[in-house]
């Protein structure tokens, strides 16, 4: 019984939520390997290893890796699968494109999305954004499965140093490549691993009046969010999106600012630890779900915040 | 070129569901059942490529019971020109869906097959990826931007750091995000016109493809209730909330 983890990296440094995933593995009893494909990217491969209840990490090293398009990654990944009886990756966009792919190649359902771990077959899920767990048992031989990253601990790094297998497997599809990426840079966290969030919605009105969040999050150490309302009307990019479809946060403290709160919203963020709503609408639906909730135009009530922490 | 737009019914995206009260399923009695929001949005991708030119003929596909036929003559009013429901009284599992679409496929030999990126019933966001790994074509998934060069496609996705642009060849599978496009509402005279557009029944049996589930679903129970929480007064309240009663903050 060993589980397959694929490594959520950008060539250069192995994401958390490939430790997430890692942790989720370790819910299932057996070995754990790690997968680390991408191009140039020795230094993640050293990573992986190093992260605790990792017993080996594959690695492969080609050109045609170095932006995961799901063809490519997917052969690889069915290729090597042939020893495991488990294979798991972060429910990232990443995660989420190549893992079908790798599901159907091998002719097996795909557990999407897993919460909790019940059993070597038997794992927990959100569906109807999150209105409902269900409990569901795989009867395939092989399990595929993606892991909701905030649902798991993170395991250790820097503590382990698991043997490194290099692997010359070469996959190049021929039918799909890689154009460009913009990719937003930003010195604050990563939205889905941050301890403190701040999130803005229809009710910022325009692009520019995220600023007065960004004055907050930089005291608080936060990353920035946005409802779907936010994104839509163009106020922040796509990857600012919190919600069913978007992004899954549970940070320490969420902040919900002139977020009405859909449920497809609250499906991104009602696991967060501490939630605080600010909206002048009393009736949101947003103060359901607040820990603490304050009734207040926001643009006096951002500015006084900012001041007095 | 013709398009395959592959589409599902689901509960209302405004429908708060429940788990039954024995947690057996989702209660979905006498809930309010629609086309899922992100297929909606590939029926106007469609449309809109066959605006432009670039598409000839956009067929509706949908696999499930008798009722969606309801949603295929809403994609049908929509702008897709014929509909094809796979009828079957399984709840079907993505794998199972994506083989009969691989069957449906093979067929109609469609140049582009575009469709949701997920149904927001299960949430599981595979199908596409599924079929087009049964057909061996490329895949772009959770596209906002798609647009058609000769014997390719030009994807724009959105991806968790922005966004990432893709070449694929034709014929692919592309799967809609939200921001593709905003669906148009069908005017009173295609609802009308939809009813007289064919829409063809295959018994799911007939195509020979193995829907046996491979997943059981043991219980489904509700999500951990949040406490109820407090309406504080000021921001100085809340401040002082957060530091020492919450210590979320210092």
């Amino acid at each position: 019984m060993t589980a397959l983890v694929i490594a959520e990296h950008d060539n250069n440094e192995l994401k958390v939520s490939t430790q997430n995933t890692i942790s989720a593995a370790s819910k299932l009893d057996g070995d754990i390997h790690v997968l680390v494909a991408g191009s140039e990217c020795n230094s993640v491969a050293e990573e992986a290893a190093s992260c605790e209840g990792v017993t080996k990490v594959l690695y492969v090293d080609s050109n045609e890796y170095e932006n995961f398009l799901a063809e490519n990654i997917a052969n690889l990944i069915k290729n090597v699968s042939d020893d495991y009886s488990s294979i798991l990756a972060p429910a990232t966009t990443n995660g989420k494109n190549y893992m079908p792919r790798v599901a159907a190649l091998l002719d097996v359902a795909q557990i999407s999305d897993i919460s909790s771990v019940e059993s070597e077959d038997t794992f927990q899920r959100p569906i109807y954004a999150g209105n409902c767990i269900a409990t569901v048992q795989s009867s395939d031989s092989k399990k595929v499965i993606t892991v909701r990253t905030t649902a798991f601990d993170a395991a250790a790094k820097g503590s382990n140093s698991a043997e490194i297998l290099k692997l010359e497997e070469v996959n190049d599809a021929g039918i799909s490549e890689f154009i460009k990426e913009e990719l937003a840079k930003s010195d604050r966290p990563e939205l889905t691993a941050a301890e403190v969030v701040i999130s803005g919605g229809r009710g910022m009105q325009n692009g520019d009046n995220f600023t007065l969040l960004e004055g907050i999050a930089d005291k608080l150490g936060a990353a920035i969010g946005a409802s779907r309302a936010a994104v839509d009307s163009g106020f922040v990019p796509n990857d600012y999106q919190v919600g069913q479809t978007g992004k899954i946060v549970a940070p320490n403290l969420y902040i919900a600012v002139g977020i009405s709160g859909a449920i497809q919203h609250l499906a991104g963020m009602k696991d967060s630890k501490v939630i605080v709503a600010i909206n002048k609408d009393e009736d949101a639906p947003i103060f359901q779900v607040a820990d603490y909730g304050l009734v207040a135009d926001l643009f006096t009530a951002l500015p006084e915040m900012e001041s007095k922490i | 070129m013709k398009i395959l737009v592959p589409i599902k019914r689901v509960v209302d995206y405004n429908v708060k569901v429940r788990p039954k009260a024995d947690e057996s399923g989702v209660d979905l009695n006498n809930v309010k059942m629609a086309i899922n929001p992100f297929c909606e949005i590939a029926v106007e991708e469609a449309v809109r490529l066959k605006e432009a030119g670039s598409a000839t003929e956009i067929i509706a596909v949908t696999v499930g019971a008798e009722n969606a036929q309801e949603q295929l003559r809403t994609a049908l009013a929509l702008g897709a020109d014929r509909a094809i429901l796979v009828e079957t009284d399984l709840e079907v599992e993505p794998l199972g869906i994506s083989k009969v679409l691989k069957a449906i496929v093979e067929k109609e030999s469609p140049n582009l097959i575009v469709m949701g990126k997920q149904a927001i019933d299960g949430d599981n966001n595979q199908t596409g990826q599924m079929l087009a790994a049964l057909m061996n074509y490329p895949q772009a998934t959770f596209a906002s931007e798609l647009k058609i060069e000769g014997e390719k496609a030009v994807v724009t996705r959105e991806v968790d750091g922005g966004l990432q642009t893709i070449s694929i060849n034709l014929p692919a599978v592309v799967t809609s995000d939200l921001r593709l496009n905003e669906p148009r509402y069908a005017s009173l005279p295609n609802i009308m016109k939809a009813k007289q557009k064919p829409l063809e029944i295959i018994k799911s049996d007939d195509l020979g493809v193995d829907l046996n589930p491979r997943i059981s679903t043991l219980k489904v129970s509700p999500p951990p209730e949040r406490e109820a929480g407090i309406i504080v007064e000021s921001v100085d309240q809340l401040v002082e909330k957060l530091k020492n009663e919450a210590k979320v903050i210092s």
